[in-house]
C-alpha cells in the first residue's frame, strides 16, 4: 500500500444512547479509492462526517497527512465533500458554486474563472456556467457538485452516496467517470455508499461497517470470495449458509441439506459454524453429476429469468434450501424449469467456513 | 427540465366556485367599499348629514343621476396639495415607517436566527413566545408603553437609578416613541418570514460553505443569509405597509407633532367633518402603498417559481 494519508485511530462516536462509530481503526493511503460499504445506520456517514470536521470524536484520533486534526474546523482541513444532497448553493450559478471555494481561498478573479472554465470542461458542462442548479437535470448537479468538490484539490475527496440519486443507466456511466477522474487527479478518494456493486467496481479497497464497527476490510475480491463474518457473506452479493457442526475426524457435518465435508484445518469438536456457498458455484444438472463433489438432490421450487443471469430455488430431498444462479450461456441447464427434479453439486472449496 | 410556462388547465365547475370566494370577498369588501370611498372623495364637504354632497338615491331616476355625476369635482386632491400639511403627513409617515422597519430588521434578524440555531424541541415554545403579544389587546400594550416611556416611566426609573442619565430621558410623545412602538408591534410580522426562511434552508448548504473553506462568519454572509432575502423583503413589506397608515401607535405614543397620515386622516374625518378631504387621503394612501404592495407581489412569485 501507498504511503498513509488518513489515519483514523480508535475513533468511537456516540450520539446520545446509540453509538454511532465503535473504536475504528483504519488507514488510507495517498490516492486510493476508499469505500464505506454498509447498510443505512451503520456509521459510515458519520465515519466520513469525522473525517470532514462536522463531528468531533468523543475518543480517538484522526490524523490526516501527518496533521492530528483535533480541533481543526472543516474549513482548514485539506479534505472536501461532495454531499449526497449535492447541497449546491440555489442562489448562485453553476459557476460561482463551482468557485466558492476558491474564492475562499482568496484566489484572483482571473484565476478562479479560468479554473472554473477548466473544471466545467472537466465534467462536460461548458456551456452551463451561468445557470442556476435549479435549471439543471440530476445528473448535471451531480457534476456540478463533483466540479465544486475538486476545484481546491484536496488531498482527500470524500463522497457521500454520489450515485444514489441518479438512475441506474447514468449510475454505471457517471461510476466509470468516477473511477478515471480519480485516477487522473491522484486525489484519495472515500466513498460512502450502501450499493455493494459500486464499492466493488470502484474501490481498490472496502471496509464493511455494521453497527459502528468495521466487519472486514479488503479488496472487493477479498470481501467476495472469502467473507470474514456471516454478516460480510449476506450484505456483498447472495449466498446460501448453512448450519454445521465440527465432528470428530476432522469432518463437518450439515443437517440441511445433509452433507458432510473436510475440515482444511482442525477445530475443535462439536463448535458451531456456518458454511457458504455461493449460488454461482453450485451447478444444477438434470443428469447424474460426476463424483469427488458434494452431491445433493431435489426440486425446483422457481426458477427467475433475469436476462443476463437465471436463478432457481431448490428444496434437497433433506429439507435443505438452495440458491442456485448460472450465467444464460444456452447449454441446455438454462431451461430447467419449476418442479423439475435436478442435481446439484459443488466442490469443497467453494465452501466458506465461517463463525456462528 | 424544461423552465416552460405551467399548462394551462380548464377549470371545473367545482374550481371556478372556489376561486369566485376569494374574488366575491375583495368584491364585497374591498373593491365596493374603495368605490365608495373613493366617490365620497370627489365630493364637496357640506354642513348637512351626511356631510357631504351629492347624494345619489335610486328613487330620483337616470335624468338626475347624471345630473349630479356632473357635481362631482377634484377639488379635495386640489387641497391636498395646496397645504402643505398632507405632504407633510405623507413624507413623515413613509420615513417614520422606513425608520420602524429598518430598525425592526436589526432586532428581528438575530433574534430570528437564533430561533433557528435553538434545539429543535425548543422551537414551538419559541414561535409561540414570538407571537404572544397578539393575545393581548394591541391598544392595551400600547398604553402599556406609555407607562414605560413617560418622563416618571419605568424606563426613566431604571436608567435613573443605574446613573446612566440624571435628567429623565424626554421620550415619550415624540418621534422616538412612535419609533419604538411601531417597531414593537409589528416585531412578529418581521420575526416569523425571517425564521422560515432561514429554517427552510437546507442544513447542509451551511456544511458545504464550511467545507469550501468558509468560516462560520463568511457561510453565513454568503449562504444563509443572501437565501434569507425573501423573508427579510416579506416581513420588511408586512411591517412597513401597514405601519405607513399606523394611527393608534402615533396618536397615543406620539406628540402633537407627530406627523403621521393616519392620524391626519382622523382629525380631517372626526376633528373637521371634512370627509370628501379625509376620502381623498385614503384614496392617495392606498396608491402610495401599491407600489410596496406590488413589490411583495412580485416577491412571493418569485419564491413560489423557484420553489417550482
Amino acid at each position: 500500500m501507498q504511503q498513509s494519508l488518513v489515519r483514523i485511530d480508535g475513533v468511537s462516536k456516540h450520539f446520545g444512547d446509540t453509538t454511532a462509530v465503535d473504536n475504528v481503526s483504519l488507514d488510507i493511503g495517498a490516492g486510493e479509492f476508499f469505500a464505506l460499504l454498509g447498510p443505512s445506520g451503520c456509521g459510515k456517514t458519520t465515519l466520513m462526517r469525522l473525517v470532514a470536521g462536522f463531528e468531533t470524536p468523543d475518543s480517538g484520533s484522526i490524523v490526516i497527512d501527518g496533521i492530528d486534526m483535533a480541533g481543526v474546523p472543516p474549513n482548514r482541513r485539506p479534505v472536501n465533500m461532495m454531499f449526497q444532497s449535492y447541497a449546491l448553493f440555489p442562489h448562485m450559478s453553476v459557476a460561482a458554486n463551482i468557485g466558492f471555494g476558491l474564492k475562499q481561498a482568496g484566489m484572483g478573479k482571473a484565476d478562479i474563472a479560468a479554473r472554473v472554465a477548466d473544471l466545467l470542461k472537466l465534467v462536460q458542462l461548458e456551456k452551463l456556467g451561468q445557470r442556476k442548479p435549479d435549471q439543471l437535470s440530476g445528473g448535471q448537479r451531480q457534476r456540478v457538485a463533483l466540479a465544486r468538490a475538486i476545484a481546491r484539490r484536496p488531498k482527500l475527496l470524500l463522497l457521500d452516496e454520489p450515485l444514489a440519486a441518479l438512475d441506474r443507466k447514468l449510475r454505471e456511466e457517471t461510476q466509470f467517470e468516477l473511477m478515471q477522474l480519480q485516477r487522473d487527479l491522484k486525489i484519495a478518494f472515500m466513498v460512502v455508499t450502501h450499493d455493494q456493486d459500486e464499492a466493488m467496481a470502484m474501490a481498490q479497497r472496502i471496509a464493511v461497517m455494521r453497527a459502528g464497527q468495521i466487519e472486514q476490510l479488503g479488496g472487493a475480491r477479498e470481501i467476495y470470495e472469502t467473507p470474514a463474518t456471516t454478516f460480510v457473506a449476506q450484505f456483498i452479493g447472495e449466498i446460501n449458509l448453512f448450519a454445521a457442526t465440527v465432528e470428530r475426524g476432522q469432518v463437518m457435518r450439515c443437517a440441511a441439506p445433509a452433507f458432510t465435508c473436510r475440515l482444511p484445518e482442525p477445530m475443535a469438536e462439536g463448535t458451531a459454524v456456518s458454511l457458504a456457498v455461493r449460488p454461482e458455484r453450485i451447478r444444477l444438472t438434470r443428469g447424474e453429476p460426476q463424483g469427488g463433489e458434494i452431491a445433493l438432490s431435489g426440486q425446483v421450487m422457481d426458477s427467475v429469468y433475469l436476462g443476463d443471469v437465471k436463478v432457481w430455488r431448490v428444496r434437497t430431498d433433506d429439507g435443505g434450501l438452495l440458491r442456485v444462479s448460472a450465467v444464460n450461456s444456452g447449454n441446455g441447464t438454462d431451461d430447467i424449469q419449476r418442479g423439475e427434479r435436478v442435481h446439484l453439486a459443488f466442490a469443497e472449496s467453494d465452501i466458506r467456513i465461517l463463525p456462528r | 427540465m424544461s423552465a416552460g410556462k405551467p399548462h394551462r388547465r380548464k377549470l371545473g365547475t367545482g374550481q371556478r366556485v372556489l376561486l369566485a370566494v376569494p374574488f366575491l370577498w375583495l368584491l364585497l369588501f374591498f373593491a365596493a367599499p374603495f368605490l365608495f370611498v373613493a366617490k365620497i372623495s370627489l365630493s364637496q364637504a357640506v354642513a348637512q348629514r351626511p356631510p357631504y354632497e351629492p347624494v345619489f338615491a335610486w328613487s330620483e331616476g337616470w335624468n338626475v343621476f347624471v345630473e349630479k355625476l356632473g357635481q362631482l369635482s377634484l377639488s379635495a386632491y386640489g387641497l391636498l396639495f395646496e397645504d402643505d400639511l398632507y405632504l407633510a403627513s405623507y413624507l413623515g409617515s413613509l420615513k417614520l415607517a422606513a425608520l420602524a422597519t429598518l430598525i425592526g430588521l436589526c432586532v428581528a434578524y438575530p433574534v430570528a436566527l437564533a430561533m433557528t440555531r435553538a434545539p429543535r424541541s425548543w422551537r414551538p415554545a419559541l414561535i409561540v413566545l414570538a407571537i404572544a403579544p397578539f393575545w393581548t389587546s394591541f391598544l392595551i400594550r400600547v398604553y402599556a408603553w406609555i407607562v414605560i416611556l413617560k418622563d416618571e416611566g419605568l424606563l426613566n426609573h431604571l436608567l435613573l437609578s443605574l446613573r446612566l442619565i440624571d435628567q429623565p430621558l424626554q421620550i415619550y410623545a415624540t418621534d422616538w416613541a412612535v419609533l419604538i412602538g411601531i417597531v414593537y408591534s409589528y416585531m412578529p410580522f418581521l420575526i416569523l418570514p425571517i425564521y422560515n426562511a432561514i429554517d427552510r434552508q437546507e442544513p447542509q448548504l451551511v456544511e458545504a460553505a464550511r467545507d469550501l473553506g468558509a468560516s462560520g462568519l463568511s457561510a453565513f454572509w454568503r449562504v444563509t443569509f443572501p437565501l434569507s432575502l425573501p423573508g427579510v423583503f416579506a416581513g420588511a413589506l408586512l411591517m412597513f405597509i401597514p405601519a405607513v397608515g399606523e394611527f393608534v401607535v402615533p396618536d397615543l405614543l406620539g406628540g402633537s407633532d407627530t406627523l403621521m397620515i393616519g392620524r391626519t386622516l382622523w382629525n380631517e374625518f372626526f376633528a373637521n367633518r371634512d370627509w370628501p378631504t379625509a376620502s381623498a387621503v385614503a384614496v392617495i394612501m392606498l396608491l402610495v402603498l401599491l407600489v410596496p404592495l406590488l413589490l411583495y407581489e412580485r416577491n412571493e412569485m418569485r419564491i413560489s417559481e423557484t420553489r417550482r
